[in-house]
């Protein structure tokens, strides 16, 4: 597995997810955290394009060998993209949680909502 | 409330081997070191050694000891020569599953228990009051020997070679015990394991295990937490307790009439000839999934029935699991469906074990 990294250019939701934000759409993914905690990744559930994602709510799973968890939409917003080589390359989550193991990317409903995202700093300060 | 946790002799052990520590049972348990799945295949492949500390052992001796074990467990205890072992059941009169356990018969009148660690307490409470209630006065002694041994399970093809080379004995073969010296202490040496494959269990004092797990890892044994040890078994289809079987549970329904020998006349031996004779509307089947998704204990089988264990097979691949079934859709290729969270999951009743290692076929 990758080392601990928590990129600058992310912002991240408490729930150990990040938004990379491109204009009035956002790429979603977990950290390094939580992939760590999760352990080898086996498993990924996408949801289907099209569907709309409420902030602070799950909108997928990921499972490892030992442990399901829920995915948490850091914003809101509908799915215009599955990274659908997740299906077979879960293993992706961990290698690389920002860029290959991205997992959806969204069409923002409410992009002012990423005020409430942490930054890098603030992030991992929550992991201490 | 805060619960201590207990921690085994080999704690400082899984901590340099960089190891995840969670509750398990009360103990502060590893789960996992450089991963469940690198760790499973260590165990298909090569050897790996799991700390079992956590498990319990009663000590059973005296001419009494034969008597009551009859009485309290399931399995014919008269069929175990010295140096001995058998599966068995503790049951309760009413036939649900007090426990699983495995006996060594370790002289004439002398046997030891192996017990799970969360049932240890009231397995042994139970064998106190429940020795002394068969067949007239029995002369023996219940000794709870918990505290007495730490127990390390080395098991996987290349196991019995590498414990070999420790040993100053010949090892005993499958389900036989023997005592000899495993690098330099004295050591219970039981051909018995948990993972389907070959190997061997040390029982050893305390404070003589981080030297066996030392030596163990400097010959090339790879350490193995409980993530892998559930994936293992479950492969191998065996019976994790409180998940697979349990006091609601009788043992016709969870496929282990095998160990219940009613002529013995233990306790809970007419209960389980009446569900051996009237058969159970359900029972306990192998099974994995034949599209995407991991099964997980609780999920529900559509129709009836439950998901008792599952998991992600690291060997097969796809997820796998056991599950209680209607009796009348248990034979081997029925196709049903899993309700996994929400979500159908097409399934198939599989032929026990899903794994078989070549080294026990």
């Amino acid at each position: 597995m990758a080392d601990a990294s928590y990129p600058d250019e992310l912002l991240y939701h408490d729930q150990h997810d990040w938004a990379r934000i491109e204009g009035d759409t956002a790429v979603f993914g977990i950290t390094w955290y939580a992939q760590d905690s999760l352990g080898e990744v086996v498993f990924f559930d996408p949801p289907a394009v099209g569907t709309v994602v409420t902030k602070d709510e799950s909108y997928a799973e990921v499972e490892s060998v030992k442990a399901v968890s829920d995915v948490i939409a850091p914003l809101s917003g509908e799915i215009i993209e599955v990274n659908d080589s997740l299906a077979d390359n879960p293993e992706q989550i961990n290698d690389e949680p920002y860029d290959g193991g991205w997992m959806v990317k969204v069409r923002l409903s409410d992009p002012s909502e990423s005020s409430a995202l942490l930054d890098r700093g603030a992030y991992v300060a929550t992991l201490s | 409330m805060t619960a201590v946790l207990r921690r085994t002799p080999l704690y400082d052990q899984h901590v340099a081997a960089g190891a995840k520590l969670v509750p398990f049972a009360g103990w502060d348990m590893p789960v996992q070191y450089e991963g469940v799945r690198q760790e499973h295949h260590a165990v298909r492949t090569g050897a790996g050694v799991f700390d079992v500390s956590h498990m319990g052992q009663i000590v059973t001796r005296g001419p009494g000891a034969l008597s009551a074990l009859q009485h309290m467990t399931t399995n014919d205890v008269s069929k175990i020569q010295v140096g001995g072992a058998q599966y068995g059941l503790i049951l309760r009169p009413d036939g649900g599953v007090f426990d699983d356990i495995f006996t060594y018969r370790l002289g004439e009148e002398d046997y030891l228990t192996v017990t799970n660690a969360a049932n240890h307490p009231t397995d042994f409470t139970w064998f106190g009051h429940h020795a002394q209630t068969g067949a007239g006065e029995l002369d023996l002694e219940l000794v709870d020997a918990a505290e007495d041994y730490a127990m390390l399970a080395v098991q996987g093809p290349k196991a019995r070679g590498i414990v070999a080379g420790l040993a100053d004995i010949e090892l005993p073969k499958r389900f036989h015990v023997a005592t000899g010296n495993v690098a330099g202490v004295s050591a219970l040496i039981c051909g018995t394991g948990y993972t389907g494959e070959d190997g061997v269990e040390l029982l050893v004092a305390p404070a003589d295990a981080p030297a066996v797990w030392d030596a163990l890892l400097a010959a090339g044994v790879t350490p193995v937490g409980l993530g892998a040890r559930d994936t293992l078994r479950l492969e191998a289809c065996y019976h994790l307790y409180g998940n697979d079987m349990d006091a609601g549970r009788n043992a016709i329904e969870a496929g282990l009439g095998w160990a219940v020998k009613e002529a013995t006349g233990h306790i809970g031996s007419e209960a389980t000839a009446q569900f051996r004779a009237e058969s159970t509307a359900e029972v306990l089947v192998p099974f994995s999934l034949t599209e995407t998704g991991i099964p997980r204990g609780g999920n529900p089988v559509v129709g009836g029935g439950v998901v008792t264990s599952g998991t992600f097979s690291p060997t097969l691949e796809k997820g796998v699991g056991l599950a209680y079934v209607p009796r009348d859709r248990s034979a081997v290729g029925t196709e049903f469906t899993v309700d996994v969270r929400g979500k159908d999951r097409a399934a198939i009743v599989e032929a026990r074990p899903l794994y078989q290692s070549p080294d026990l076929a």
